[in-house]
């Protein structure tokens, strides 16, 4: 006999491996045909009107979003403004306090605090996005009229408190796994050399871990670019170039949310809401592109 | 001997300055939770009753129960979970058992992260440009459910992962000394070492999924349905969209309705999270390697 028949065992465990093998390819690569999904049929929806009706100057410049009028105008300025004023709103309070989250509960807290601190984060995240909204509407909307004296307590402030709780657990998570990856022997050289805890965060652990933390708050960004229900519900939902806090604003997610129940199946309106939704597609697939472009950064290092 | 001279106890000082503002700054962030759930149960706990529960809305929505919604939710949950656990654990045993480093390894995990990062309205517009319309299910259970497992699928993924390759290798090098294949390896030694990671995993799907307004929207919720679906091509109740549309779009709602959802909904959420953190601080007691 052959010897190398011997070796060839192609029994029924040999076939059943080939095919499990097979199937948890398809699984694997699933995240890639659902990625690739997404770009096709949002962009199949929404292409009639970007070949036809969409004039780019008026998309970019225009705060005139006139879907429903005779002369209808699809102008986002309003929109990506609005967005923009409640994410850099949420990310001025939340940034900050994440960060000084992840640096209290992955260098400071022990034992049963950072379980606890851990946990109450976990629950901070867990919370649903219209939850959330509701919270802005009845809650921190009469808070917001008694206590600055104005008419209307939906707008920027609202929206950004909220979105900057929710955009928090988030960076907190990602920012303390950087500060995690720091090798411990970086911390036990600069004790050693007598520098206090503080020191040793300030001069080691934040510019050995810079670029993990720049990524926490590039995903902390996206997250509240894309959060839907909770700015429809805080922000007062109105088109407006806000100059002050409480102005009420729209934002990109919330007009598509507001908006795709009222429109008829292949109407430019119907198109435009799905070119807004390209568009937020690619300025995420952007932000979390460059988060894992930054990440890696350090670990080729 | 060591006694302390006065730059030592200045930078002991901006130490314990600097302790106290982070501890402070992490308090400032997890207080609201405390505040919002303790707002809702007091605003919401007198709303709350077998009737609420177990009835449905009468009078449009200003009186009545939450039950065609609280069905409409464990559908959405139960059929999403059938479709994403398969294919997430697959998944996550490519990624931890099979996959080379490699460039398609690296494109996974990017289209992982993107998946968990695109904005929720965006799989709402894929929900009804795919399901709803292109594989014409219509919307339905079905076309909510298939949104929602998709949204969801980076959660079961990387939860499983993290299961997986926290089994030892040591324990699969074994098991394929003794001649056994890779899916032997994986069937007898892999899974039954890491089924409760996954479990955790799949609870925080369900934490996840229950909760999500925009991805059902569209696709299959409807303020109102008279009936409990019969089946997955059905359009349904569902809580997250019933407390969107109560607090927004009816007029004449009684306060204590809307909050009382928002109360419900959010034990449905925390007691799935709890559950899933307790079964990892049990499972972290519990192994021995």
């Amino acid at each position: 006999m052959d010897p190398r028949d011997a070796m060839d065992r192609r029994d029924l465990a040999w076939y059943v491996d080939r095919v499990a093998q097979a199937l948890v390819f398809v699984g694997g690569i699933s995240a890639i045909i659902f990625i690739l999904g997404i770009f096709v049929f949002v962009t199949k929806e929404g292409l009639d009107f970007v070949l036809g009706s969409l004039n780019l100057g008026e998309f970019f410049t225009s705060i005139a979003w006139r879907p429903t009028s005779n002369n209808p105008t699809y102008g986002a300025l309003a929109l990506m403004v609005g967005t923009a004023s409640v994410t850099g709103f949420a990310m001025l309070f939340s940034v900050p306090l994440s960060l000084g989250a992840a640096l209290y509960i992955g260098e400071f807290a022990t034992g049963k605090t950072r379980e606890a601190l851990k946990i109450l984060v976990e629950m901070l995240a867990a919370i649903p996005s219209v939850v959330w909204g509701f919270v802005g509407m009845s809650i921190m909307n009469p808070l917001i009229i008694e206590t600055f004296d104005v008419p209307v307590g939906l707008g920027v402030l609202n929206a950004g408190l909220i979105l900057g709780l929710m955009a928090a657990p988030i960076m907190t998570t990602i920012a303390e796994d950087a500060l995690k990856a720091v090798p411990d022997t970086y911390r036990e050289a600069a004790e050693a050399l007598g520098a206090t805890r503080w020191e040793v965060i300030l001069k080691v652990v934040i510019p050995a871990s810079k670029n993990g933390l720049l990524a926490a708050v590039l995903l902390g960004v996206g997250r509240g670019f894309g959060e839907t229900m909770a700015v429809l519900m805080a922000s007062g939902h109105a088109i407006n170039l806000p100059t002050s806090p409480f102005d009420s604003v729209r934002a990109l997610t919330a007009t598509i949310a507001a908006e795709l129940g009222d429109t008829v199946y292949g109407s430019s309106h119907y198109g435009a809401l799905f070119t807004l939704g390209i568009f937020l597609f690619l300025v995420t697939f952007i932000v979390n592109l460059t988060a894992d472009v930054v990440v890696r950064g350090i670990r080729k290092k | 001997m060591f006694t302390a001279t006065t730059l030592n106890r200045r930078s002991y000082r901006t130490q314990n300055v600097a302790r106290a503002v982070f501890f402070l700054m992490t308090v400032t962030l997890v207080i609201p939770v405390l505040i919002i759930i303790g707002t809702l149960v007091v605003k919401g706990g007198p709303a709350i009753s077998w009737e609420f529960l177990f009835t449905e809305p009468r009078d449009g929505m200003t009186a009545g129960g939450i039950f065609p919604a609280l069905v409409g939710t464990v559908w959405l949950v139960a059929v999403a979970l059938l479709a994403s656990v398969p294919v997430g654990v697959a998944a996550a045993l490519y990624l931890s058992e099979y996959a080379p480093d490699n460039l398609l390894t690296r494109t996974i995990n990017l289209a992982i992260i993107n998946l968990a990062g695109v904005p929720s309205i965006v799989h709402a517009l894929f929900g009804v440009g795919a399901f709803v319309l292109f594989f014409n299910i219509g919307a339905s259970i079905l076309a909510a459910s298939l949104t929602l497992a998709v949204m969801t699928l980076p959660v079961v993924i990387v939860a499983t992962r993290e299961s997986l390759q926290a089994v030892p290798q040591a324990f699969r090098e074994a098991c394929w000394n003794m001649g056994a294949t890779r899916w032997q390896t994986i069937r007898k030694v892999v899974l039954p070492n890491s089924i409760s990671g996954i479990l955790t995993g799949v609870i925080l799907e369900v934490s996840r999924t229950s909760g999500e307004t925009a991805p059902i929207m569209f696709t299959g919720a409807a303020a109102f349905v008279a009936f409990l679906p019969a089946s997955v091509f059905d359009q349904t109740m569902a809580m997250s969209y019933h407390l969107y549309y109560i607090a927004t779009q009816q007029t004449g709602v009684p306060e204590e309705i809307p909050f009382g959802v928002a109360l419900v909904l959010i034990s449905i959420v925390l007691m799935m999270n709890a559950i899933s953190i307790a079964f990892r601080v049990y499972l972290r007691g519990l192994k021995k390697w």
